[in-house]
């Protein structure tokens, strides 16, 4: 009763504010949150299938291909294939070549499009004869399992999402939340990488931010159920897996039975667990197999050119030479679990949402700067907090946004989708600047302070634009053939270790500021 | 007071408004960039490389590719100035033979992106048309124009340089309604110059001038007759003059106007014609019903109208004269009332209705030219209540025309999309600019203000709140329909047979909503 009326009251200030401001967008926004959103969605999926017209990862790129190809391969093993051959090494199940290496959700997932594909294009899933099959239909299929992906579990996330979380904090103008939506939805980096390179990142991702949401409208056991699941579709959730814990662990140690609050929550983790990997829990050795594909550990340290800590500090200290991978494996354990412990000890002695969003955050990108065996794409895992936080700190985040897409380009320039890059960084400029909202550039300049740090920041970007273009044009000398792969990695990791410092601070000063007036604010 | 508020508005502030629209939009096309494009695109190239290779004398009789120029001398030099950056992009698709069917990234890109930047002509012309606007009927027509689907389906995925000839006409339309009739006239000439399809409205624009332009008594008015006399003479000589002095102009006619092309285009344009076709066959098969032989024609039903045969065996045979006799019997109405008062506020009223006579009456009318009339309704839409309702279901339809074109499955997802989203901002865009309070504040109010705004039954444009009548519901349903029953109906039930049934079915549905936008505007226009 009393949340339903403070919600009112919010919406009426919400209407005044839109009055009194000329912002341009005013028609998108007078019919409610219902219809924007519909309207925003709608672009989003306009977007995303314009990039899906594109190139996408290992096109007709023989023998290995890439993501797509293993996508595709992963659909034509589980359609043909019983659930327990799966993940096992036969002579029908080749595990050399592209082998099922993510959880079981995941081969759920290409089972059911695989079923779909087998449907309309019988030829681009039969076993063996079809690796390597590309066709328009095929490509037109497979993009379509991405954007249904997306539609049923992205989409509606953001929703819940946006629900929980101006329900929360109802001051929001409506404007606020038009662009907010927007700022989820139509992220660059994640269309990019599911669209155009090809990958069911929307899943694992939306699953995560509907477990976030449901965490944000108090409901803990469903978000347990739904980060769990996300969880099982692509480890990579791990990335989260310390916000959560400490957020709730923090949650149940202030309840009134702690031990029972714990427990329930772990029985709803064991539960969820049972239930994907059903098919491999009827031995010991079954489910062995299947984790022991879930880590690959055998494959070094980092791979490519990836701007973290362990990629960058080899420039100058060659990890994988001194140290066998074992002690690497412990190295960036411990770093990890340090990085993101001042965020979790944080969480757990005053949880708040606000405070577990930036516990989020500040988990994934000490994973993504610390943890083993990263890939340029898990930048993504630390965008997705980051989007959900954009209306704290809108000049960072367009930031982070611009480096996160940075530290791409050169995956980005291997997957010839150039052109969607360009064109998605240029309308996330327009749509980060909406004429007449609260971020128009023009009316914010003249009230940021001239400082060295600022500076620093804007020679530092202008520094990035150029490197775009010597990238594309500059042949490389050839003592050092990757000169520029290192100095993007460079550029790009010292601000996300910058924000990395910025997000944490920010989360504990925001501790000290939330255990004096927590209450108070319940009360607002 | 409205008025006055906006005049104190600032001019940059608006362009930047508008350029971020336009920057979306691009945004948006440059993704669509790979999508499928027409054989217009392979025409558009090969044009580059005949104006770039050839010398003038030969522009209009070169026959290497089936692709001859046929549009005037003014497009033939805007893509003879294209081609000088085409040859620094690529030397390849500016060669007449080595060229042919050049499909490089290069030239997909290159005109591609031609395209996207000529659309800053529309810009400027709507910039122009909406500066002095309130700032909601600005933001409503930007929503219209700019982020117009049909602009995006036929310039960006069929491929033509549509944005940027409307553009000329947006600017021309801008000065009139300005009062600066010259201009206007100038601009309207150039763009004759440019696409002679354009010249549905040249009556409009003639008798408009005459009596708006050349007034003022006896003396006077021939001075300023002769003044624009001279000014369209000599935008006409810039054009043909070069044709003229090679002994050409005889060539260059016979090529802009290919009457040997077959009434209807191979797809039916949502016309009169089609529904002539229709009687046509129904009669003929009444006829054999009661026993009367009748000759069957010699074109067929399915494969089109393509070609010089009579294709009816009952109505009577149409020719280019009658059409045009047609064209000009349907516009006559709306030419004695400009006779009688010429006000330079209707200007844009009185052009779109020019072009929807054209399309509806005209010869060999592609289903592309609905953009003529529909791009400059636009600019009536904002100004009332039942401009805005009527124009809302007209662009709906005429966009649905559109979607044969894209016939590819890849492009089935973006066309949907573009449609519904257009709606949809079409929706929110004119629900906010005609509703009777200000936003609705509270939800639950919605529906006892929708009884009250019905009851008191809204004349008065600004007044009156946004809404569908149940006429036009049914219509949108009755969209949903039709695509159904083209898309997994039609398949499902009659597999191969009759391929040419679902286009036809689209042809006649969206003429219905044609023929019924071109009633409206003649009514309104002589309520006027």
């Amino acid at each position: 009763m009393d949340r339903n009326n403070r919600g009112k009251v919010g919406k009426d200030n919400v209407e005044l504010d839109n009055n009194k401001n000329g912002d341009v967008c005013w028609w998108l926004l007078h019919k409610g949150l219902a219809s924007f959103f519909l309207c925003i969605s709608m672009f989003g999926l306009l977007v995303r299938w314009t990039v899906s017209l594109h190139s996408y990862s290992g096109a007709g790129n023989p023998p290995k291909f890439g993501d797509y190809e293993a996508q595709r391969h992963w659909m034509e093993i589980t359609v043909n294939l019983p659930a327990q051959d799966w993940y096992i090494n036969s002579t029908k199940n080749d595990l050399s070549y592209w082998g099922l290496d993510y959880p079981p959700l995941t081969a759920y997932q290409s089972y059911i499009h695989g079923l779909f594909l087998r449907f309309f294009d019988p030829e681009s899933v039969t076993l063996f004869t079809s690796r390597g099959y590309e066709s328009y239909t095929g490509k037109l299929l497979m993009r379509f399992t991405v954007l249904s992906s997306d539609l049923l579990i992205f989409f509606p996330s953001v929703l819940y999402f946006i629900h929980a979380y101006y329900d929360v904090h109802s001051r929001g103008r409506k404007a606020d939340v038009a662009w907010h939506i927007l700022l989820i939805l139509i992220n660059p980096c994640l269309v990019l990488i599911d669209h155009g390179h090809f990958q069911y990142n929307c899943i694992s991702l939306g699953l995560a931010l509907a477990a976030v949401a449901a965490i944000l409208s108090q409901r803990d056991l469903l978000a347990c159920v739904l980060f769990c699941l996300s969880l099982n579709h692509k480890q990579m959730s791990t990335y989260f897996a310390p916000a959560f814990f400490s957020h709730l662990l923090g949650k149940c140690l202030r309840r009134k039975h702690p031990l029972l609050e714990i427990s329930k929550l772990g029985l709803v983790v064991l539960g969820t667990f049972a239930m994907v990997w059903w098919p491999y829990l009827h031995s010991r050795d079954a489910a062995l197999q299947v984790l022991s594909r879930l880590a690959p550990f055998e494959r070094g340290i980092y791979e490519d050119y990836v701007a973290n800590f362990w990629c960058t500090s080899s420039v100058l200290i060659k990890w994988k030479r001194l140290f066998p991978t074992q002690s690497l494996r412990l190295f960036s354990m411990v770093a990890t679990i340090l990085a993101c412990l001042p965020s979790m000890i944080q969480q757990i002695l005053a949880p708040s949402s606000k405070g577990f969003l930036y516990g989020l955050l500040n988990s994934s990108l000490s994973f993504y700067l610390f943890s083993f065996q990263v890939h340029e794409k898990s930048i993504l895992l630390p965008l997705l907090p980051a989007t959900l936080l954009a209306m704290e700190w809108p000049r960072p985040f367009k930031l982070l946004t611009h480096y996160a897409l940075f530290s791409m380009f050169p995956l980005v320039c291997r997957d010839n989708l150039i052109l969607p890059y360009i064109a998605l960084y240029a309308l996330c400029i327009f749509l980060y600047h909406p004429p007449g909202g609260r971020w128009d550039g023009a009316k914010r300049h003249h009230s940021t302070p001239l400082t060295l740090v600022s500076v620093l920041l804007t020679l530092a970007y202008l520094g990035s634009l150029v490197l775009h273009i010597v990238y594309l044009t500059v042949r490389p000398p050839e003592r050092y053939p990757f000169l520029f792969e290192a100095l993007i990695m460079l550029l790009s990791f010292s601000h996300f270790v910058l924000f990395a410092f910025h997000t944490n601070t920010k989360q504990w000063m925001l501790s000290g500021h939330l255990i004096g007036s927590d209450k108070g604010k319940k009360q607002h | 007071m409205a008025s006055r508020q906006s005049m104190l508005q600032n001019h940059p502030e608006i362009c930047r408004h508008l350029l971020w629209f336009f920057g979306v939009a691009a945004c948006v096309k440059l993704l669509l960039i790979p999508s499928y494009h027409s054989t217009d695109f392979e025409v558009h190239r090969h044009w580059l490389a005949l104006t770039r290779s050839l010398p003038l004398s030969q522009w209009y009789s070169d026959e290497t590719s089936p692709w001859t120029l046929d549009y005037p001398p003014f497009f033939a030099y805007f893509e003879y100035f294209l081609s000088f950056f085409a040859r620094l992009v690529d030397p390849q698709i500016v060669d007449v033979h080595q060229g042919l069917n050049y499909e490089a990234d290069t030239v997909v890109y290159f005109q591609r992106i031609s395209v996207i930047v000529s659309d800053l002509c529309l810009v400027y012309g709507i910039y122009r048309l909406t500066r002095k606007l309130e700032a909601k009927k600005r933001v409503a027509m930007w929503i219209l124009v700019i982020w117009s689907p049909a602009l995006v389906i036929v310039d960006h995925m069929h491929f033509q340089y549509n944005g940027f000839l409307l553009g000329l006409l947006m600017l021309s339309i801008s000065y009139l309604q300005d009062g600066r009739d010259v201009m206007g006239g100038f601009l309207f000439a150039v763009l004759l110059c440019f696409k002679h399809l354009f010249a549905v409205a040249g009556p409009v624009y003639f008798v408009y001038l005459l009596r708006h332009y050349c007034r003022g008594g006896l003396l006077k008015g021939l001075g300023r007759l002769a003044a624009m006399g001279t000014v369209v003479v000599a935008v006409f000589a810039a054009a043909f003059g070069p044709f003229f002095y090679h002994g050409q102009i005889q060539q260059v006619i016979s090529r802009m106007f290919p009457f040997g092309r077959g009434l209807c285009h191979a797809y039916w344009a949502p016309n009169f014609w089609v529904f002539y076709i229709i009687l046509d066959k129904g009669l003929a098969f009444l006829l054999k019903k009661f026993g009367i032989d009748i000759p069957t024609p010699a074109a067929s039903f399915t494969g089109g109208l393509v070609g010089d045969s009579s294709p009816f065996a009952v109505l009577p045979q149409v020719t280019p004269l009658s059409t045009l006799i047609m064209v000009l019997l349907a516009l006559s109405p709306c030419l004695v009332k400009i006779w009688k008062n010429p006000h330079p506020g209707s200007v844009a009223r009185w052009i779109s209705y020019a072009y929807t006579c054209g399309f509806l009456f005209g010869w060999h009318v592609h289903e592309k030219a609905s953009l003529h009339f529909v791009i400059p309704l636009a600019i009536v839409a904002v100004q009332s209540l039942e401009d805005a309702q009527h124009y809302f279901l007209l662009s709906i339809a005429t966009c649905y025309s559109l979607f044969p074109l894209l016939y590819e499955a890849q492009e089935y997802p973006i066309k949907v999309v573009l449609l519904l989203l257009h709606s949809m901002l079409m929706w929110f865009g004119f629900s906010a600019k005609f509703s009777k309070v200000k936003p609705p504040t509270i939800s639950d109010n919605k529906k006892t203000r929708k009884k009250g705004s019905s009851s008191s039954s809204s004349r008065s444009g600004e007044e009156g709140e946004f809404v569908i009548g149940w006429g036009g519901k049914c219509y949108i349903i009755g969209i949903v329909i039709v695509e159904t029953w083209g898309q997994l109906l039609h398949p499902y039930f009659l597999g191969d047979k009759l391929p040419f049934a679902p286009l036809l079915l689209i042809s006649i549905y969206c003429g219905v909503e044609v023929v019924y936008s071109w009633v409206w505007q003649l009514k309104r226009i002589m309520a006027d």
